[in-house]
């Protein structure tokens, strides 16, 4: 047991550094960065892709990292919540920065999955893709405007127990173009 | 979950050749089904063969007029890709009203069809479930079965199809590509899922080692009026109460042909065939709209608990019907 | 001069802010010392019954398995006052869910799979999970507290006979929740006999305690680390099974042990919300002055521990009538032992003592602002108290204004937008001023710094903010040079982050310690400071416990707008507005947090949240967080939260009084009350989902 057949080597990029970690095929990517890597930014809230905490940038698109299996991952740029920063690479970056000041969050247990699903959700609407409250008739594949109501859909598959809801939105309302 | 050996496939032929029919390998794509049913135990393949990278991530139009999404199409990216939200817009919105966008980045169109049901008793290793071991019985029928099916189920399986994708699918006459070591085939979305009868373990028309390599939308149904409307617990993030998808094709002032297909009450994407008889060649008014939908929902058996959702399903078809038909539709 | 004496009440930013934004504040789990293993536990999977066998053969043989510990071969405990930490010493299954086996691995995934395959078998009972108010083991609880028995006052049966204006109704709460963001979690580690502990826990002082107890070590053989905590609301005020679990392994396994419960066991084994049964009697004169006042309660409990739902306490507070009888019932069954979830008694209790009021308003043709207005009063009702300060009145009428309240049509299903019928509704608020003794000291340094040290736990509140702005004031000093100290119980000793009592609690403490640091750097005038700096400690043993003249409480007043679409039977809130009078505000920005977020809680006590005992298994059938619907963005709207500034000199040197609570109590009273005004159908059991309300609610 323990042989190589249930382990292998997965190349990747974290927060722009090119690593090897060898993993157990069960191993998610969650577990990885969180047990073998030491980035605990992203949590793990449920472990089955129920309340978002875990979220993390997969080549720039917002996914559950406690759903990915580390080693189907082979290539992929992750970016978590400790690899977000601001263009000058030292600053926090702006949604970070816009949590702080609409004081978006309480315990912050669920804060870098919102952070992460709110960069990755801005890159969405700005890319044209419509949600579940865009007016069909208007979806056209032109960036979305991210009304309050916008942001709340989009952002739902981020659960906050504290209810920091109003705040989040408020901070989201503030780093949209 | 147990130790599984991984074999990324980069071609069809390879991924089918791996798997080669054998009852403990899974194909794996995004894995946000998969992946939560090993935690839980419900799932322990021995082999995964990740399909997530073969060459079938395209949504393209085909010569015939239809369109052909791959198996390995993100919800997400089909959802927001130009021939779905031009064509097939029950489509793009039955997808958005599922899950949440992270999942929604992550899932892919085969996926998606081959979930499984999110019934508590399947889940749960501890308690007794036709479906996940047959012949244990069934927890739901007795227990807590408010979200359980009300039209199809059998005396040994209750449990609903959880997808939102599939019933807009079913709608639309889309059909299923297969692929297996022994060859191609297609099957009608509408006879892809099984009912449960007395073999609640088979889920799908599905063989051993046969792989979704796409769905394919017919060009009959491309530019129809439609629409998709789901009623959940929470306002979003949320699996189907009930909820309705229509594709209704009037032309003056006749309904030519009107495809209506319910989620969340079925062990499958339940197509409403009754109804759309009932409606076909007619005048589109509420009521004919209410006595095709009620004709319909009469063949429901609801059970102890779920009884609302016969009543829930007629006020979301009547309602999606009502709306789509527009001024045509005189109450 | 710096502007002193002014940090208390101002919004000032969280201080560990930017490390939770960047993601490097570490929780329970997220440390991981050198050759850590992990843990998994196995729960039974029936209701009642004793372990017959466990075969853990086929678990040892899973690759990178280390250990596993039944209650065949676990370290022995003392014994605990909480029946619920006695976890693998003996063969009984009180519940299904409690843990029979924890299987400790090289790695997470090997724990996982060792504990799947652990083979129990058991010796199962018969079993009885149904809560019924006619059950026949239903109790009054002795009130060792004075508040989980019956209080009565004059004869309420025969002047609610008596009374010309008289409700009569059964409201249902259904099992709830907590589940706070962070799983309960902890990490344990035995170096020379001294064990430490970074635990997911609202009070680090009573974990070390109960550790220490159970493993018959000296208090400072133990340290219990709660740095950052990801949220608890009630279910990691007392010290829970996961901790004791990954104790009793490190020690076996003599090495460091990582426990994180997983999300579907949390509802079996961290306490939750007890379904209430409530009788609601209102007797009223025509004008609404209430006569006679009876809320009868039923709860269940486990066998493991009773525990009491007092949701009939809020009902001796609100409103004085002559004649009252105010009852709780609880019933012993196999189930999950109930604990505290935020506003314990008070959240369904005001449900349904708000709802029934309401009721009472709309029978009368009253104004429901103004029934409540006639029914105010100076004096607690219960125990004839005058109150320290109320200002119920004031919170309603404040609530009434900023929501428009006047141009209310009272009149049920009176406004509709297309399919979507809209109503409006308000309920009261209530939670008792709790504080509890706590140590704190506070030492200056020669470099013009402070630091206060508490071992208050921050579990979202803001502790360490709060705690300072207290310092900086008592001290007279600039907000910036104090630093707090928590999290650690090698910090002197203090109460849980609970009951909305910690500020009140850790504040009063830290008040006195800087108080006595302030007067001992007067003393030394123009000195230079040693550079071990000059301390002062505090106790306020004697004092923050002492019996007050005065009944003290917070009131608040709660306006929710709703839409009922008719098709779905969905129900969204459109509005949420809360008025509080909760003494002062000791930091506007963190306060406004956390009345908010109770408020989004209590909004999901309306309309999703809701968990089912399954009869025939013994267990919450909405396990997960997919299956039991915490509000998510998408139901959240626009939450306005207000407060009425008090001075109240009979609360502590802050004036203060709890704010983590009150925000959950009245908001689903509001909500349903709402829902009666929009359709003029009245939902008695919540959640108001759409199978409730397409069947009894259009």
């Amino acid at each position: 047991m323990g042989t190589d057949v249930f382990r292998s080597e997965v190349p990747l990029t974290v927060n722009g550094s090119p690593c090897r970690p060898t993993v157990d095929h069960r191993s998610t990517l969650l577990d990885v960065l969180r047990e073998q890597m030491g980035l605990t930014g992203a949590k793990k809230g449920c472990d089955h892709g129920q309340c978002g905490a875990c979220t993390v940038l997969v080549d720039g698109r917002r996914a559950n990292s406690c759903l990915l299996l580390a080693v189907a991952h082979e290539g992929c740029d992750i970016t978590t919540v400790e690899g977000l920063h601001a263009d000058d690479g030292v600053e926090l970056h702006p949604v970070q920065r816009a949590f702080l000041e609409r004081d978006a969050f309480q315990c912050g247990y669920c804060t870098p999955g919102q952070i992460c699903s709110a960069v990755g959700a801005l890159a969405e609407a700005a890319a044209g893709n419509a949600s579940h409250v865009t007016d069909p008739d208007a979806d056209t594949g032109e960036p979305v405007e991210l009304t309050r109501e916008e942001i709340r859909e989009r952002l739902s598959g981020n659960l906050c127990r504290c209810g920091a809801y109003p705040h989040i939105v408020e901070a989201v309302e503030d780093v949209t173009p | 979950m147990k130790p599984f050996r991984y074999v990324r496939a980069y071609s069809v032929e390879e991924a089918t050749t791996a798997h080669a029919g054998r009852a403990n390998s899974r194909y794996l794509g995004g894995g946000t089904n998969l992946v939560d049913l090993m935690k839980l135990g419900v799932e322990r393949p021995e082999r995964l063969i990740d399909v997530s990278r073969l060459p079938l991530d395209a949504v393209e139009e085909l010569p015939d007029g239809s369109v052909r999404a791959g198996a390995t199409v993100r919800n997400s990216d089909l959802a927001a890709h130009p021939l779905v939200r031009e064509r097939y817009p029950v489509l793009s919105r039955a997808l958005l009203a599922g899950a949440s966008g992270q999942l929604r980045n992550v899932a892919t169109t085969g996926g998606n069809l081959l979930q499984r049901t999110r019934c508590p008793y399947f889940q749960d290793l501890g308690k007794p479930c036709n479906k996940r071991e047959p012949g244990t019985g069934c927890g739901a029928r007795d227990g807590v079965h408010r979200d359980h099916a009300v039209l199809g189920h059998s005396r040994l399986c209750i449990a609903t199809h959880p997808s939102d994708m599939a019933v807009a699918l079913a709608a639309l006459d889309a059909r299923v590509e297969l692929q297996g070591v022994r060859g191609r085939r297609t099957l009608p979305v509408t006879e892809f899922h099984r009912l449960p009868g007395d073999r609640p373990d088979v889920d799908t028309e599905i063989e051993p080692g046969e792989l979704i390599t796409g769905v394919l939308l017919p060009a009959a149904t491309a530019g129809l009026p439609s629409a998709y409307r789901k009623a959940r617990d929470r306002a979003s993030y949320a699996f189907a109460l009930a909820s309705v998808a229509v594709v209704l094709d009037i032309e003056d002032s006749v309904v030519r042909q009107a495809r209506i297909a319910f989620g969340g009450l079925a062990h499958r994407p339940w197509r409403a065939r009754h109804a759309e008889r009932a409606l076909q060649g007619g005048a589109p008014s509420d009521e004919a709209f209410r006595q095709a939908v009620d004709a319909e929902l009469s063949a429901a058996e609801p059970l102890r608990d779920n009884s609302f959702k016969v009543r829930l399903a007629r006020n979301l078809a009547c309602d999606v019907l009502r709306r789509l038909a527009g001024p045509a539709s005189a109450s | 001069m710096p502007d002193t004496a002014s940090a208390v009440g101002a919004p000032a930013g969280r201080r560990e802010g930017p490390q939770k934004v960047a993601g490097a504040a570490r929780y329970a789990a997220e440390h991981t010392p050198e050759g850590c293993a992990y843990a998994w536990p196995v729960p039974a999977t029936v209701a009642r019954g004793t372990v017959a066998s466990v075969d853990t053969t086929a678990a040892l043989e899973v690759s990178g398995v280390i250990e596993v510990l039944t209650h065949l071969n676990a370290p022995r405990l003392e014994e605990p006052d909480d029946a619920t930490l006695a976890v693998l010493q003996d063969a009984r299954v009180p519940h299904r869910g409690w843990y029979v086996a924890l299987v400790v691995a090289d790695t997470l995934e090997a724990a996982r799979e060792g504990a799947a395959a652990v083979r129990v078998t058991y010796d199962s009972e018969p079993h009885d999970v149904t809560l019924k108010a006619d059950h026949p083991d239903a109790h009054v609880p002795e009130d060792e507290d004075g508040t989980s028995g019956e209080h009565t006052r004059g004869d309420a049966e025969d002047a609610f006979a008596a009374a010309p204006a008289r409700v009569d109704v059964s409201y249902r709460v259904p099992p709830l929740h907590n589940h706070p963001m962070e799983p309960h979690a902890a990490t344990a580690h035995w170096q020379d006999g001294r064990l430490t502990a970074h635990d997911s826990s609202q009070g680090a002082t009573t974990v070390r305690d109960v550790l220490a107890g159970l493993f018959a070590l000296p208090e400072e053989q133990v340290t219990v680390v709660s740095e950052h905590v990801g949220g608890g609301f009630g279910s990691k005020g007392t010290p829970r099974p996961h901790v004791v679990l990954a104790a009793m392994a490190a020690r076996m396994t003599e090495r460091p042990v990582k426990l994180v419960l997983p999300r579907r066991h949390l509802p079996a084994v961290v306490g939750h919300r007890s379904p209430t049964l409530h009788r609601v009697r209102l007797g009223a004169k025509e004008d609404g002055t209430l006569t006679s006042v009876i809320h009868e309660v039923t709860a269940h409990t486990s066998r493991v521990k009773e525990f009491v739902e007092t949701a009939a306490a809020a009902t001796r507070v609100m409103y004085p009538s002559p004649h009252a009888r105010t009852t709780h019932r609880v019933v012993p069954l196999d189930v999950p032992s109930p604990s505290w979830m935020r506003a314990p008694g008070e959240a369904p209790g005001m449900y349904a003592l708000e709802s029934a009021m309401d009721e009472l308003a709309v029978n009368l043709g009253i104004d429901p602002i103004e029934l409540r207005l006639r029914n105010d009063t100076r004096t607690e009702p219960d125990s004839s108290k005058p109150f320290s300060s109320r200002h119920l009145a004031e919170c309603l009428r404040e609530g009434a204004r900023l929501f428009g309240w006047s141009e209310r049509d009272p009149r049920p299903r009176s406004r509709s937008e297309g399919p979507v019928l809209v109503g409006s509704g308000v309920a009261s608020a209530t939670y008792p001023v709790v504080v509890a003794p706590s140590r704190a000291s506070a030492h200056a340094y020669p470099d013009g710094s402070f630091v206060v040290r508490v071992n208050a736990t921050d579990i979202g509140t803001g502790a360490r903010t709060v705690l300072a702005q207290v310092a900086a004031d008592a001290l007279r000093v600039p907000l910036e040079s104090v630093r707090t100290d928590i999290g650690s119980s090698d910090l002197p000793d203090a109460p849980l982050a609970g009951g909305s009592s910690g500020t009140a609690s850790w504040g009063w403490a830290v008040h006195e310690a800087c108080t006595r640091l302030a007067s001992r750097l007067a003393g030394q005038q123009g000195q230079q400071l040693p550079p071990e700096g000059v301390g002062a400690t505090a106790d306020t043993e004697g004092t923050a416990d002492a019996d007050s003249d005065y009944a003290r409480h917070a009131f608040g007043a709660h306006f929710a707008e709703v839409g009922v679409d008719t098709v779905s039977g969905e129900v969204r809130v459109r509005r949420l507005l809360g008025v509080y009078a909760a003494g002062r505000i000791l930091n506007s920005r963190t306060a406004r947090s956390q009345f908010i977020g109770a408020m989004t809680m209590g909004l999901g006590m309306a309309l999703t949240e809701g968990s089912t005992m399954d009869a025939a298994f013994g267990d919450f059938t909405e396990a997960d967080l997919a299956a039991y619907h915490v509000p998510a963005h998408a139901d959240v709207p626009a939450i306005e939260a207000h407060w009425i500034d008090e001075d109240d000199p009979h609360l502590n040197p802050m004036g203060s009084k709890g704010i983590g609570e009150i925000g959950i109590v009245g908001t689903a009273a509001a909500i349903g009350n709402a829902l009666h005004h929009a359709t003029g159908r009245r939902l008695r059991e919540l959640p108001l989902t759409p199978d409730r309300v397409l069947t009894g609610g259009l």
